[in-house]
């Protein structure tokens, strides 16, 4: 045993077996039937703008690690979720050069900007969407009806009595590609939360807060879950870790947040969906939350025994 | 049943005690040099009382506490004094010891016994000062300071939680010798004035709960508390909230909670010291691991090389990833295999490949899953960033200091961050910085 080489490394010796990569291609994992759903319905208008958001993430990041000298990573999976998100919640049928310009600016503007993986405040790939709807309003807001090339309005904008539920529950509705089949966005989130990367309190609080606005206002709560990319948001963007709060009372606080900003926007605002600009303003107040939220520390403010 | 535990963070780590677990204790020969460090607890060294040449009988005194907060140091062979130098621990650290060449007599000096029945309190409290008794589960706290609380204590827990993998020497020695355990629990509730002792285990050990709750049968005052297995469910403080729903100010001691802890083998050292005048010179220890041919829990004399117990588990299977000495979970890396066990040592590990792993230092995704896990209610994955970069100040306005060093939080997280190392030289970073400005 002379020749014994040891490995000398502080303790703990043992590790949990799951990684970052695990936790990211879980994710990608979770949102398979999301995106046979949208290739399903829109077709290879699906494939075309899931791909073009993927490349786009992924060639900006490794651009990025490269300027910076630091290690390619893009093996880790993380601008492969954002690439696929930025595809998920973009009209079907947007051109090619917005795509990609979208995934561009989610990973160099969103995440890259401020330091890269983990230092992002808001999730990347709706910062990508914030800038194409500002940028692109009309393209941004052209859907198509699935199985169709007809453009049409999304039930936002039509109203209630014209979508139907079962049709808002399978997806065969317009809307952005991720965001039609609820089924599909909620088997996902079955997987995530079974892996145990999705904590529930962000989604229930999400779907609490827009529940019981509705019926304070009069509106119909299965419609406004339903309907738009609440499902999608709730459960695929507002429960990226990054960007939501660390603790868990503060996920709560969190997800009833974004319930409240989305419906102050759907039933007050100018525009018809306020899910992006509703997650986007809770990732602002997450420092602020983590904060006011701090686990209770065992043995601070215990008496002393005479 | 309801199965006790701590309320806040903790988590499942895997087991792996089947190697060990049902392997009765068994002696390893004396090895034919031993060294005896004279540093073996927290606080002062000892001073060294024989010198080369000196001829010493086991349970002989070599070396003296001057100081409170210290313990005193006995040969663990007879024979003769070869060296009173500095030599290597299985952490690389060199320490005074007392090398010592076995010459195979066996000869015995052995303190006075008695019945720990008929003793004061006072009494007991010199005699595990004597035997020069530490912590045997891993701190190494001196047991004499402990039997001697500054305020009065209600409750005595002893702790068979064993909540590090691997390790089961303590689950042995419940099995094995239970009655020493309730005797030496008994005589420390006597030292402290304690009116009801409490033996927490773990659910994973049902033939120790069994063993034990036989032998206290007639005990009114004894109970043993069934722990869940959770990690770290063995930490003192986790120990205390699960067991008697208590908690300790943060800064404070256990008897701020009106309790005491003491390991299963301090409770055995404690009465074979009283009732057979026995100081501490031996001890058990797991030798485990998946490179290790044959794991086995060993009684082993204070000083023998790390080496000798490996050798006599049958050797190793190939290259371990690592060495550690104690729990894979807060155990060091073993850097010197020619480092002697020494009284708090409840381990040798040797782990494969496939068992060990290394920090990697990803980028932090901010899951939290530390956050979720820490047992003190921590934000291990600020208070590692903040320790790392020097940021003091900021880590000790979150507590670092409440730290416990259990490490899940390393364990838990998803991108390998080295987030207890970084706390703990945080801690050590934050005394310094407070040291300095009173300087100044």
């Amino acid at each position: 045993m002379d020749d014994l080489k040891l490995i000398v490394a502080p303790s703990p010796h043992i590790r949990d077996i799951d990684t970052t990569e695990k936790f990211m291609f879980g994710v990608v994992a979770a949102l398979l039937p999301v995106m046979a759903a949208s290739i399903y319905f829109f077709g290879w208008n699906a494939v075309r703008v899931l791909l073009l958001g993927a490349a786009g993430a992924i060639a900006t990041e490794a651009i990025f690690q490269r300027l910076r000298k630091q290690p390619i990573r893009i093996g880790d999976g993380s601008a492969l979720v954002t690439g696929l998100l930025v595809g998920l919640i973009v009209p079907p049928s947007l051109p090619s050069i917005m795509v990609v310009l979208g995934s561009v600016f989610a990973i160099a503007i969103g995440k890259q900007v401020f330091g890269g993986l983990g230092q992002n405040p808001f999730n990347p790939a709706l910062v990508g969407r914030a800038i194409l709807t500002a940028s692109f309003a009309g393209a941004m807001t052209t859907w198509t009806k699935p199985f169709d090339v007809v453009t049409t309005a999304t039930p936002l904008v039509v109203g209630e009595a014209a979508s139907r539920v079962p049709d808002l529950f399978f997806g065969s509705v317009a809307g952005s590609l991720g965001e039609t089949s609820a089924l599909a966005i909620f088997l996902g989130g079955l997987y995530l939360f079974y892996r145990g990367y999705l904590d529930y309190r962000i989604p229930l609080g999400v779907f609490a807060s827009v529940i019981v606005i509705s019926l304070l206002t009069g509106q119909d709560p299965v419609f406004h879950l339903l309907a738009g990319s609440v499902l999608f948001g709730a459960v695929f963007m507002a429960t990226d870790p990054v960007t939501s709060p660390i603790t868990k009372p503060g996920r709560w606080i969190f997800g009833i947040g974004i319930g409240l900003f989305i419906m102050l926007i759907r039933i007050w605002g100018s525009y018809p969906e306020g899910v992006t600009f509703a997650i986007l303003l809770m990732n602002a107040a997450t420092p602020l939350i983590n904060r006011w939220t701090r686990p209770r520390i065992y043995g601070q403010g215990v008496k002393t025994s005479e | 049943m309801i199965h006790k535990t701590f309320p806040r963070g903790g988590g499942e780590i895997p087991h792996r005690k089947e190697g060990s677990e049902r392997k009765a204790i068994q002696a390893v020969p004396a090895p034919s040099i031993v060294v005896i460090p004279l540093h073996q607890h927290i606080g002062a060294p000892c001073v060294p009382v024989v010198q080369a040449g000196d001829k010493v009988k086991i349970g002989q005194r070599i070396g003296e506490a001057k100081q409170f907060v210290c313990a005193p140091v006995h040969a663990s062979v007879s024979g003769e004094v070869i060296a009173v130098e500095e030599r290597p621990l299985l952490t690389g650290k060199k320490v005074l010891s007392v090398v010592i060449r076995n010459d195979g007599q066996d000869e015995l000096v052995k303190m006075e016994a008695g019945d720990p029945a008929k003793m004061s309190p006072q009494a007991i409290r010199q005699v595990v000062k004597d035997a020069g008794i530490v912590g045997m589960g891993g701190a190494g706290f001196p047991t004499h300071i402990k039997v001697t609380p500054p305020k009065p204590v209600e409750v005595i827990i002893i702790n068979g939680a064993e909540c590090e993998p691997y390790l089961t020497c303590d689950h042995r020695l419940l099995l094995e010798q239970a009655e020493e355990m309730v005797g030496g629990l008994l005589a420390i509730m006597k030292a402290t004035g304690a009116t009801q002792g409490v033996i927490g285990i773990e659910v994973n050990k049902p033939d120790a709960i069994e063993r034990v709750e036989e032998v206290i049968k007639e005990h009114k005052e004894l109970s043993v508390a069934a722990l869940k297995v959770k990690y770290p469910q063995g930490a003192e403080k986790q120990l205390i909230k699960a067991i008697l729903g208590t908690e300790v100010p943060s800064g404070g001691l256990p008897c701020d909670a009106c309790c005491c802890v003491f390991n299963v083998h301090t409770a055995i050292a404690v009465y074979d010291a009283l009732t057979s005048g026995k100081p501490s010179y031996e001890r058990v220890v797991t030798v485990s691991g998946g490179s290790v041919v044959d794991p086995r829990n060993l009684l082993v004399r204070i000083g023998t090389p790390i080496q000798t117990l490996l050798d006599f588990c049958g050797g190793l299977l190939g290259q371990p990833a690592a060495l550690v000495g104690g729990g894979p979970m807060t155990g060091p890396p073993v850097v010197d295999l020619l480092g002697p066990v020494v009284k708090n040592l409840s381990g040798v590990l040797a782990l494969s490949h496939e068992e060990a792993a290394f920090d990697e230092n990803r980028p932090c995704i901010r899951c939290a899953r530390c956050v979720d896990a820490c047992p003190m209610g921590l934000t291990p994955n600020l208070l590692g960033e903040y320790s790392d970069k020097g940021l003091y100040d900021k880590a000790d306005k979150l507590n670092v200091n409440d730290c416990i060093e259990c490490a899940l939080c390393s364990y838990v997280c998803p991108s390998k961050r080295a987030l207890v190392t970084w706390i703990i030289k945080g801690k050590a970073g934050l005394a310094a910085q407070r040291a300095k400005e009173k300087v100044s």
